[in-house]
């Protein structure tokens, strides 16, 4: 799986921030664990293009309008909360406990640290 | 020739074992969906083509496949059981209500006479049908919304809706089985329920041990030919109705043990029985670690162990709910998947036994399908 970097949030080149502005779409990266590549029959990291704020929730929805066999998989159905043993990680951060609404790092933003989706380590 | 498709769920992936009517030469395959649970696979019986399986993991919940040529290439279709209104609150283990969330799907039950129409027992204990192939599903709410649904406790193994059987006869009527709440009944395609626990029995275990609803049922059984015959394998005693469920008595008889999990009818004959006693709740192994199917040709109380081909020393494996399986063709096949990952297959109802497969993951279910 594509890593999600675990050292400081590299700088940002101007050009690339574009989620300042209301409207404006970012190309995020995704890096999804094995067995949900496996459904969405991908075998890589995805990018996806986010229009406005690139939130977590952001994401996941244009991850799920494009890849609806993922619908209820990361996000439960019912409450649109996290499932309890998915992780969000972003460059060397869990970002698991943040607001899904809350805007994701710049180095997301603009694509040179993908959003990373991971199993949690449970269960044996 | 006819031959048999043996369609088996465990703990990570499902199994296709095929075979012709001889039943000697098995070709395995799998594992499907590797890593993933697979509770229940089941084919439609109007279409051998189309087979439905249950798909989950902790991690990422619940997923639903379908097959419609015969399990070669599978899709994900609709994954969102909803419960209908507010579902409100059952009991929880130490009888404080709980709120009804759903978790996972236990068993796939499609219909007899339509394979785009599919009845799915799920946890929290609910009902569910699509009649679109799985794409949507919605709730038969009446059944949760029977008046002792706040009573509802769950088994060890989670308030489970387990057992889905459709009479063949009366096309309006549907026994569904929970643990631990019990037996219930529709005559009207879902729409309202009864309970049918009148006989059982659930001494140290609810205050009345004869209550309407509480009993660990584990799961229920008939023959298409004579419906209004049930039978039942209870936590513990095997019981049986011959009034549709409307009063039950036992039949557990000359068994080495009454606990025990899948219950199956022999496919030609509604009077021969079959049942894998395990030691108790506690000790989840067979008797004296010798791995024996009881058959009854009586329906009950005189049964017979059936040793031929089992391991009858040092065996310590169980036998699940769902694990167990008849097909249909003469002589009737019976098949079993146990938790040490052995799948044992019997040409001739159950006199002598050999293993399919010897190694896979812990076995959760056994199907079979009689092709033509």
């Amino acid at each position: 799986m594509s890593g999600g970097g675990r050292g400081p949030e590299r700088a940002v080149p101007p050009s690339a921030r574009n989620s300042e502005t209301p409207g404006e779409t970012s190309t995020v990266r995704i890096a999804l664990p094995e067995h949900l590549r496996t459904l969405a029959q991908v075998d890589r990291e995805l990018e996806l293009d986010v229009h406005g704020p690139v939130t977590v929730m952001a994401v996941l929805d244009v991850l799920e309008r494009e890849h609806p066999v993922l619908r209820g998989t990361i996000l439960q159905h019912d409450t649109r909360r996290r499932r309890p043993f998915v992780r969000f990680f972003a460059v060397g951060r869990d970002l698991s406990h943040a607001p899904l609404e809350a805007e994701l790092p710049e180095a997301v933003v603009s694509g040179l640290e993908p959003l990373v989706v991971i199993g949690a380590i449970a269960g044996g | 020739m006819s031959g048999v498709r043996v369609l088996v769920g465990t703990r990570k992936g499902a199994f296709i074992l095929t075979a012709d009517g001889k039943r000697e030469r098995w070709k395995v395959e799998g594992p499907l969906f590797a890593g993933w649970e697979i509770y229940h696979l089941k084919g439609s019986p109007v279409d051998t083509n189309r087979i439905y399986a249950s798909q989950s993991t902790g991690w990422f919940g619940q997923l639903v496949q379908r097959s419609d040529d015969g399990g070669a290439t599978w899709a994900p279709v609709g994954n969102e059981f909803a419960y209908e209104g507010v579902p409100g609150t059952h009991q929880w283990y130490d009888g404080t209500p709980h709120p009804w969330a759903f978790s996972r799907v236990w068993h796939l039950e499609p219909s007899l006479d339509d394979p785009d129409t599919v009845y799915a027992g799920v946890e929290d204990a609910a009902l569910f049908r699509s009649s679109d192939g799985g794409a949507t599903w919605q709730e038969l709410a009446g059944l949760r919304q029977h008046g002792s649904g706040a009573q509802w406790q769950p088994g060890a193994g989670g308030m489970c809706l387990h057992t889905i059987v459709l009479d063949p006869s009366r096309p309006e009527r549907m026994f569904i089985a929970i643990s631990a709440a019990g037996v219930f009944r529709t005559d009207d395609g879902g729409a309202t329920w009864h309970a049918m626990n009148r006989g059982l029995r659930s001494d140290g275990v609810l205050p009345d041990p004869e209550a309407d609803v509480g009993h660990c049922v584990h799961r229920i059984a008939l023959h298409p030919a004579r419906p209004e015959v049930l039978y039942m394998q209870k936590h513990w005693d095997v019981m049986r109705s011959d009034d549709g469920g409307a009063s039950w008595f036992e039949v557990s008889g000359n068994l080495p043990s009454d606990f025990g999990f899948p219950i199956e009818v022999h496919a030609h004959d509604p009077e021969t029985v079959y049942v894998v006693p395990i030691k108790s709740d506690s000790e989840h192994y067979p008797p004296e670690g010798k791995l024996r199917v009881y058959r009854s040709r009586s329906g009950g109380h005189e049964w017979e162990p059936l040793t031929r081909g089992l391991p009858q020393e040092n065996c310590y494996v169980n036998v699940l709910r769902d694990a167990m399986a008849v097909d249909r063709l003469d002589p009737c096949g019976v098949y079993f998947g146990t938790t040490g990952g052995q799948v044992y297959a019997s040409a001739d109802e159950g006199d002598g036994w050999t293993a399919i497969v010897r190694d896979l993951p812990a076995v959760l279910s056994v199907e079979v399908q009689t092709l033509p």
